[in-house]
């Protein structure tokens, strides 16, 4: 019985071995090899499922259009379920084996900073869909990101706070990178623009009912509150706040630039205030504006091919597909030469904002990129100054 | 010890914060309880601490939601509910019916394997998406007013429903046919067997029956918390803890259990950051099974009697 | 006891086998994946004699190997520069424990020797598991499963919650492992072949170890405590101490694999303390028929190897949950306790 079993347990591990190399596919060398490391499922996937949606429908356009150089582009995603240990194998995966052009992603900060020297050592270039300033700060060569800072946005709701004479706030927080690194920017940025944050609370990223919370908040007489997380606890913040009686302005983060976040909280969504791209309100954006038709294109396409509505976070992927694009188009197919074309892009209009690149900012978005909004009847609009 | 002092005198100040706590815990609370009386259900008949247990409730109001774009609120509800059954019935015929005498171990670890399956299907199903049903009176922002004390309308739904489940459950296996076989597998599966029960049934039975209260417990509630394909877990452990809390297998203990464990947590965020409110539950859970394995409601020798 | 050096002689060769299959076809990129699913194999034989021999089951072994990888982690990322005048730093860089070096983007670090810790992850898992160890191994079945679960939740809270630890992103820029002179644990591309020897080598001692103790004493105590405990007890055998001992050596084997894991892969984030990745070690076990230490090795090195390489795609935790089952249902001596011969004669009977 042991016997066989270890004799089972070597002809595994050898099919193994062997299995594997009949099913890794024919490399053709006609292709651009476009890598895509997204948390498709998993806790981030409100991120990373639009990510890889908008990837397809990008790649299926420029392929149905030719390609690039008449090379048509290979997108290969894979699925990190948010897990960094995964985004590691499949980072060294896509550059050693599949020797990708260049890495779209990850979707989350934590997995950007494991495989940003991985990155680096491999001479790949990365643009990923993360917001932590730590991705581009300290600036690696080959690591790129795009949607806007943190402290972008933080200085767009201090400055309406301060245009409304706020000066008592209670911030709340959830338990993600993105919930961690709003915190320490609002802490951070707060004595700059006269503004004492009374109570600052973190709470689960699966937290249901926040009643306690906000109570606490209460009981500290708050004159608005900051609510900072990408998770659905930004509706039910809202819902409990107006339940107990807290009336007070609520701003949140872009993390809100979800519809499905304002259908979730129903009428308490009402009169939230947050910073966000300009894609949500690409209607309401005068016919003039640079990115209104970049903007409108890139929601109708993905509107009409996922019948769901167009989230920032997509918007994410787009840009930093199309950078690449445009990088490529310029400086053909040289690795070094496209990297050097994205360091110097200077006015790319992309759904986040008008993209400046230079060597010391590889992100390359400014405080205008974020337009502040509210909720009005259950869409997104343009805060009246 | 000045900590208390401190908490007490900021009750007294602030009365009407200390009922908010109350009310949010007591809604919690009762959902808890909920969970902790479908653990209950299934272990006094079969021996099992079914770990999907939280899955229920999750199938329960995603269904309701779906069901809801077709229907009128209520008939969404009850039809959700007899799905859910269908459900439980089935996963108890497929995945236990059949083995003959299966360790404990074994059995925990299918009910793992299928808390995983059943919430990747619903994955698969309904998307990462977070949903919820309607209000089932007034809206997001409607609140009642007791004394400077508003609550959402919902929970004195939550409240109401979750107390009418209790008292039926326990007329249910006082006075009721099925109910009393069911008591008497739970007292002892052998004799109920020779009596000329079908015991084999009375499981089946179980499941429907944690299944039932499960999904209407997560229709109520989904106004207030949403509902997600993996909302099941959390709730899971702390039903568990509710459960031993009370005593496994008690279910009146059960409600009281998860009163407190529902309030507690609610007060905790009064005196620790809210990252922490989770940990509660956890610690009580394992300061119960280290110190009082027989719950606070239970008796140590009756404890050492029953296998688990 | 000849028949254990044989078992591992083989072991061996079909490591060496592996890796010259793939160096052969120019593809030893292969060995990145394998050499991370050693070390998961780690954890995995911990828990085969822990589960399968010990008959304890644990929901928290996850939180053993991150309490390795995080201690590592953050000694060894922790900037001290800024203290570099600090009496105890200039008394730990006397010492000897301490290392300075310049990061990619030429910052400065001053920080602990790995050395230093891994030698404390391995401490902190044993103290920990001593302690959690002897009340949490009073309880059996369904009370064990639950306590061992809530011992991982605490550790995923407790990572996922304190900045040291680096709350959501948890820890990068983890620097290589200077074993010896020559031979460090890194994740670079041209070390890549002399790390999953590295491995290799600790898979092949933890095997060693697990097939003696199996065939001793201790071994038969363990199996008459798996298989009823009470009448063990009553016979002399001192079980509350073997199975305390068995479950502090598997928590430093999930820790070592843990502290050694996360140097490799230059990081560690908390989805590594998380309960799904305990149920994961659990399932493997599982598929690996409980006691079995080649079964357990085998399907350690599969699922983690196919599942790191994405080949389950979007079903990863999925695939986990329905091993978990069927192996479960049909097969609980483990896959490869099931004889093909036999069912298909008992098939051909029937018919």
């Amino acid at each position: 019985m042991r016997r066989g079993s270890l004799f089972l347990s070597i002809v595994l591990s050898l099919l193994m071995v062997l299995g594997v190399f009949n099913w890794s596919a024919q490399a053709s060398e006609d292709v651009i090899k476009i890598g895509a490391i997204l948390a498709v499922t998993g806790p981030a996937s409100f991120l990373g499922a639009p990510e890889a949606n908008t990837l397809k429908m990008l790649t299926d356009e420029i392929n149905s259009q030719g390609g690039l150089h008449g090379k048509k582009i290979k997108l290969i995603i894979k699925d990190s379920g948010a897990n960094p240990e995964k985004a590691i194998s499949f980072a060294k995966q896509l550059i050693e084996e599949e020797k990708v052009f260049a890495i779209i992603g990850p979707s989350t900060s934590g997995e950007t900073l494991k495989i940003k020297n991985i990155c680096e050592k491999g001479k790949t270039i990365c643009i990923s869909c993360a917001a932590a300033e730590k991705i581009v700060n300290p600036v690696a060569k080959y690591v790129f990101k795009t949607p806007q800072k943190d402290s972008f946005a933080v200085r767009k709701i201090y400055m309406q706070m301060q245009k409304m004479g706020i000066k008592k706030i209670g911030v709340v927080v959830g338990n993600t990178g993105f919930g961690k690194a709003g915190k320490a920017q609002l802490e951070k940025i707060a004595p700059e623009y006269g503004i004492e944050i009374v109570i600052s609370e973190v709470y689960d990223k699966k937290a249901t009912d926040l009643t306690a919370l906000v109570t606490k908040l209460k009981a500290k007489g708050v004159e608005a509150v900051v609510n900072w997380s990408i998770v659905p606890a930004q509706s039910i913040i809202a819902k409990n706040m107006r339940q107990i009686g807290l009336n007070v302005p609520l701003f949140q983060s872009h993390g809100f630039g979800n519809i499905k976040y304002v259908k979730a909280a129903g009428a308490a969504a009402e009169g939230i205030i947050f910073p966000a791209g300009r894609l949500l309100v690409a209607e309401e954006l005068p016919d003039d504006h640079p990115q209104k038709a970049v903007l409108m294109k890139y929601k109708r396409d993905y509107e009409s091919r996922f019948k769901e509505e167009a989230s920032t976070f997509g918007g994410h992927a787009y840009d930093a597909f199309m950078i690449l694009v445009e990088a490529i188009k310029k400086a053909g197919l040289d690795k070094e030469k496209v990297r050097d074309a994205i360091e110097n892009m200077k006015g790319f209009v992309g759904t986040g904002g008008i993209f400046n690149f230079s060597p010391e900012d590889h992100n390359g978005l400014d405080i205008d990129s974020f337009e502040m909004l509210t909720v009005k009847n259950g869409r997104f609009v343009l805060l009246e100054q | 010890m000045p900590l208390v002092f401190c908490i007490i005198f900021d009750c007294i100040m602030n009365i009407e914060l200390f009922f908010q706590y109350v009310a949010a815990g007591v809604t919690y609370g009762f959902i808890y309880a909920i969970v902790a009386i479908g653990f209950n259900i299934i272990y006094n008949t079969t021996g099992i601490i079914n770990f999907a247990q939280g899955e229920f409730v999750m199938l329960g109001s995603m269904t309701a939601i779906t069901l809801n774009a077709f229907m009128p609120l209520s008939l969404a509800i009850v039809l959700s509910v007899l799905i859910t059954m269908l459900v439980g019935a089935v996963m108890e015929i497929l995945f236990f019916r059949w083995l003959e005498s299966p360790s404990v171990l074994r059995m925990i670890i299918i009910t793992i394997g299928l808390s995983i399956i059943i919430r990747e299907i619903a994955l698969a199903i309904w998307g990462e998406n977070v949903r919820a049903l309607p209000y089932f009176t007034g809206n997001e922002v409607s609140s009642v007013s007791f004394a400077g004390v508003h609550i959402s309308p919902q929970v004195l739904w939550v409240v109401g429903i979750c107390s009418v489940m209790v008292v039926g459950l326990q007329v249910f296996f006082k006075y009721f046919r099925y109910g009393r076989q069911m008591r008497a597998c739970a007292a002892n599966r052998e004799v109920a067997r020779l009596c000329g029960i079908n015991t084999k049934n009375m499981v089946t039975l179980s499941f429907v029956l944690s299944a039932g209260i499960g999904a209407l417990a997560g229709c109520v509630v989904s106004p207030i918390t949403y509902s997600q394909y993996n909302m099941g877990v959390p709730l899971a452990i702390k039903g568990f803890t509710v459960a031993i809390l009370g005593g496994l297998g008690n279910s009146m203990a059960a409600v009281a259990g998860g009163l407190l464990l529902g309030i507690l947590e609610s007060f905790s965020v009064w005196v620790m950051p809210s990252a922490y409110k989770d940990a509660i539950a956890i610690s009580i859970m394992l300061l119960i099974l280290f110190f009082r394995p027989a719950g606070l409601f239970g008796r140590k020798e009756e404890f050492s009697l029953k296998e688990f | 006891m000849r028949k254990g050096y044989l078992q591992i002689g083989i072991l061996c060769l079909v490591l060496v086998l592996i890796d010259l299959v793939s160096a052969s076809f120019g593809k030893t990129y292969y060995l990145t994946q394998l050499t991370m699913s050693l070390y998961y194999s780690l954890v995995v034989l911990g828990l085969v004699l822990l589960m399968g021999y010990a008959g304890q089951i644990s929901l928290g072994h996850a939180g053993f190997f991150a309490i390795g990888g995080y201690t590592t982690a953050v000694l060894s990322t922790y900037n001290l520069m800024k203290y570099k005048d600090a009496a105890v730093v200039k008394m730990f860089s006397k010492a000897g424990l301490l290392n300075l070096r310049e990061d990619l983007y030429g910052a400065e670090i001053l920080s602990f020797h790995p050395w230093v810790g891994i030698v404390l992850s391995l401490a902190i898992a044993a103290a920990v598991a001593y302690i959690i160890g002897i009340p949490v191994l009073k309880l059996k079945g369904h009370y064990l499963a639950m306590a061992t679960l809530g011992f991982g939740i605490i550790v995923y809270r407790i990572v996922l919650g304190t900045p040291l630890f680096g709350e959501a992103d948890g820890v990068s820029d983890v620097p290589p492992f200077n074993i010896l002179p020559g031979l460090s644990i890194s994740g670079e591309m041209d070390e890549r072949r002399i790390n999953y020897y590295i491995a290799s080598f600790f898979v092949v001692v933890m095997v060693y170890i697990l097939i003696n103790l199996i065939n001793s004493r201790v071994g038969r105590a363990l199996k008459a405590i798996h298989g009823a405990e009470d009448a063990a007890e009553s016979a002399g055998v001192d079980t509350a101490n073997y199975k305390l001992k068995v479950f502090i050596l598997s928590a430093i084997v999930a820790a070592l694999a843990g502290a050694f894991l996360t140097h490799f892969n230059g990081g560690i984030g908390p989805s590594e303390a998380s309960v799904m990745k305990s149920v994961r070690y659990v399932a493997i076990v599982a598929a690996g028929g409980m006691a079995s230490v080649w079964g357990g090795l085998t399907m350690a090195m599969l699922l983690n190897f196919l599942s790191l390489r994405g080949y389950f795609g979007s079903y990863d935790d999925a695939v986990f949950g329905a091993v978990l089952i069927v192996i479960m249902l049909f097969a609980p001596e483990g896959i490869l306790r099931i004889n093909p011969l036999k069912i298909l004669r008992m098939s051909i009977k029937k018919s």
